[in-house]
């Protein structure tokens, strides 16, 4: 599955110009690739949060693709229904259309308030594509900490004080949780990645049954960097392996990009405001390069079970 | 008017209510197990397994997903059809809303149950009357056969209207007991359906269209507004649907209240649900004695029948409302608030007194009714069959 962006960007028209995400926002391209890589027609359910507040303010609409929004934490759930409707609908001559149904989900939608939604939706099996863009935080309400946002970062609600500095928990792992519903095929992926990116939704939209794909989308305001740094920024997050890009294919496991030179995690850090504060403090940052690679092994680890 | 061939048979409301759901043939079945409800779903997902109909049945995690997979089904121009009570229905609170403002023919099915806590699992109106506000239509029915006909009829309502409905039936006493019901065959049920929500379609249509936007302040208050002016036009539409019902099957529900003894009564109850068989046997003895006493049973709640409530209530000199919730205001239970809100524009207002029984399924024994029939307390609001601590006073 070679993909060619020329051909892709002529593809779609994506998600139309005039919706009001933030200048550099992580998450439009990300928009854009599905539709554009999606071979049968979607319906887009997203949750509550940044991308239905930019791109849905009545009466306009940025969307090409039936769009629903239902509330911040039953992406999954709605999904499932609007799944159900289509079999039966569709097996009693009412719709000939075979939408597949993607729902989308920010990391607080989906990691936190939505998880429970999410794990039955998998369990059950349903013929949908699940994403949640990453952006580390709860943007849409102005930056407060999710179980997504990393160690150390500054949010709203995990703020920098003499008693605490920044995030005290590590990040959740929710891929692997994810993964660990069993599911046909499930990825971590970044839009600095784009081929890599737009490989994974693709596959994720021909398996039928559930699949789920993570992407790191990066946030100008929300991580303090100038909006055109947006993909330099998540780069580094996969240069470094803090954001390691893998995928998890009927239970076997493939690393999709391994950075030839992994640049320290450090170099990830700098390039964002989130943890200035961090810098100076060695031994926080040794801390986390540490959880970086033991992440790292882990993931070799069960890479290397499958062979 | 033709009548349909009817069978009779012996169904608890819960079964009967998992009937009429296989024969209304639903897209889409959500639902999550609460006691009193629990049956419905067993039922119906037995009627599954069985191949006895065609639904796709999403045995969901939790009342919260429930309630949105019926969203999402809905929106995609699916029938879709759920039941629930208590806790499950407060834990789909937030989605009622998001359902009503979307205009989504949703029926629900409610076996009402009291709130935690303390844990109860028994009968009172405390979850649907939670419940209120949140833009569905609220049908109680009396009789197993009520809840039968009515989960029917609320399909037709649900898809006019473009309003999502529930159909209460009261918890153990309509859903656990067992009673003769008259049975129409499938065909005519679906007849009388016919194929589903045509235009709930859109969302999948030839044109795609954006559903559950964000609406600022320059455009909220016309959807709210739109959402108030639907559930006026209910009432009619309710009292259409009726009507059709009873042309096609032949049998004649009220549509938004049921008077009993009213052409002459001085002193009227008014209430809500299947204790109107209790009452009407109390209003049948009072009348043998000599008593001017009638009763008023509301079919809905929601859209509130203010006017044909007035209408009837206009002659009697005394009303007691008798109900199975409280608003905790000091004002009474919210039946109450709202009778006496639709008689407060009359020239000559009767006397209002709230009688607050049965929360938590505690019984009303027909003696302890006759006692505050015969002798009050009247007032404001009192509460019958408390075992200790009284009877609150009327505040001063
Ligand atoms: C039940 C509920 N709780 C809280 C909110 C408020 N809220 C709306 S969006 C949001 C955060 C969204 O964060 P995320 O899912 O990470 O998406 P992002 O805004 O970052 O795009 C919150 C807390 C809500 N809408 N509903």
């Amino acid at each position: 599955m070679s993909l060619n962006l020329r051909e892709l960007s002529q593809r779609t028209q994506g998600l139309a110009p005039g919706h009001r995400a933030c200048a550099g926002c992580g998450f439009p391209p990300v928009v854009r690739l599905l539709l554009a890589v999606a071979e049968r027609p979607v319906v887009v359910v997203n949750a509550t949060g940044c991308m239905e507040v930019v791109t849905t303010i009545y009466p306009y609409s940025a969307w090409p693709v039936p769009y629903l929004h239902n509330a911040f934490e039953n992406a999954a759930a709605t999904a499932s229904g609007v799944e159900a409707a289509i079999k039966a609908l569709r097996r009693r001559g009412q719709l000939d259309t075979d939408f597949k149904v993607v729902a989308i989900g920010g990391d607080g939608g989906t990691y936190d308030i939505g998880l429970q939604s999410l794990s039955g939706a998998l369990e059950r099996g349903h013929d949908l594509l699940y994403i949640c863009y990453n952006n580390e935080a709860y943007m849409n309400t102005g930056i407060q900490r999710s179980s997504a946002t990393p160690q150390g970062a500054r949010t709203t609600t995990s703020p920098v004080g003499t008693a605490q500095r920044g995030k005290p928990q590590p990040r959740k792992d929710l891929t692997e949780i994810v993964v660990a519903h069993g599911i046909p095929y499930a990825a971590q992926a970044s839009v600095s990645h784009w081929a890599d990116l737009g490989r994974k939704l693709q596959k994720a939209l021909r398996i039928s049954g559930p699949t789920f794909v993570n992407v790191l989308t990066p946030c100008p305001p929300g991580w303090d960097y100038p909006p055109e740094k947006t993909v330099e920024v998540a780069r580094l997050a996969v240069e470094s392996r803090y954001w390691p890009l893998y995928e998890v294919e009927g239970g076997r496991y493939r690393i999709t990009y391994v950075p030839r030179e992994p640049v320290p995690v450090r170099a990830f850090l700098e390039v964002q405001g989130r943890f200035r504060h961090l810098l100076q403090d060695e031994a926080a940052v040794a801390d986390l390069q540490r959880w970086v690679d033991a992440n790292w092994e882990r993931l070799r680890a069960r890479k290397a079970k499958d062979h | 008017m033709k009548t349909v061939a009817t069978r009779r048979v012996a169904l608890t409301g819960n079964e009967a209510v998992a009937l009429a759901w296989k024969q209304i043939r639903p897209h889409v079945v959500a639902a999550y197990p609460i006691t009193p409800a629990t049956q419905i779903v067993e039922r119906f997902s037995q009627y599954v397994a069985d191949g006895e109909v065609d639904t796709e049945f999403i045995p969901v995690e939790s009342e919260h997903s429930a309630l949105s997979a019926c969203v999402g089904a809905a929106a995609a121009g699916a029938r879709v059809l759920t039941a629930t009570a208590s806790q499950g229905l407060a834990l789909m609170h937030e989605i009622l809303y998001v359902a009503s403002g979307l205009r989504l023919p949703i029926v629900m099915n409610v076996g009402t149950r009291a709130l935690s806590a303390p844990i109860n699992i028994h009968g009172d109106h405390s979850d649907v009357m939670g419940s209120r506000d949140a833009g569905w239509v609220q049908m109680f029915a009396r009789t197993v056969q009520e809840a039968y006909d009515r989960t029917i009829l609320a399909v037709r309502v649900a898809e006019r209207a473009r309003l999502p409905v529930m159909v209460c039936l009261d918890g153990f006493t309509l859903t656990h007991s067992l009673e003769p019901v008259e049975v129409y065959p499938d065909e005519a049920v679906q007849a009388f359906l016919g194929e589903g929500p045509r235009d709930g379609s859109s969302l999948l249509g030839e044109e795609p269209i954006t559903v559950g936007p964000l609406a600022l302040p320059d455009s909220y208050m016309e959807f709210r507004r739109a959402l108030a002016e639907a559930h006026a036009r209910a009432l009619r539409i309710l009292e259409e649907e009726t009507e059709a019902f009873h042309v096609h099957f032949g049998r004649d529900l009220p549509a938004l209240l049921e008077p009993f003894g009213m052409e002459d009564a001085e002193e009227s109850v008014v209430i809500l649900g299947a204790y109107a068989d209790v009452v009407e046997e109390a209003v049948r003895r009072w009348r043998e004695r000599g008593r001017r006493l009638g009763m008023v049973r509301l079919v809905v709640f929601r859209p509130f029948p203010a006017e044909e409530l007035r209408r009837v209530l206009a002659r009697t000199s005394e009303v007691v409302v008798l109900e199975r919730a409280d608003t905790l205001s000091g004002l009474g239970g919210p039946l109450a608030v709202e009778v006496r809100a639709a008689l407060y524009d009359l020239a000559e207002r009767p006397r209002l007194t709230d009688a607050i029984f049965g929360l938590g399924g505690r019984e009303l024994r027909d003696a302890e009714l006759d006692a505050f029939l015969e002798a009050g307390p009247r007032g404001r609001v009192v509460y019958l069959g408390l075992k200790e601590a009284g009877d609150v006073p009327e505040p001063a």
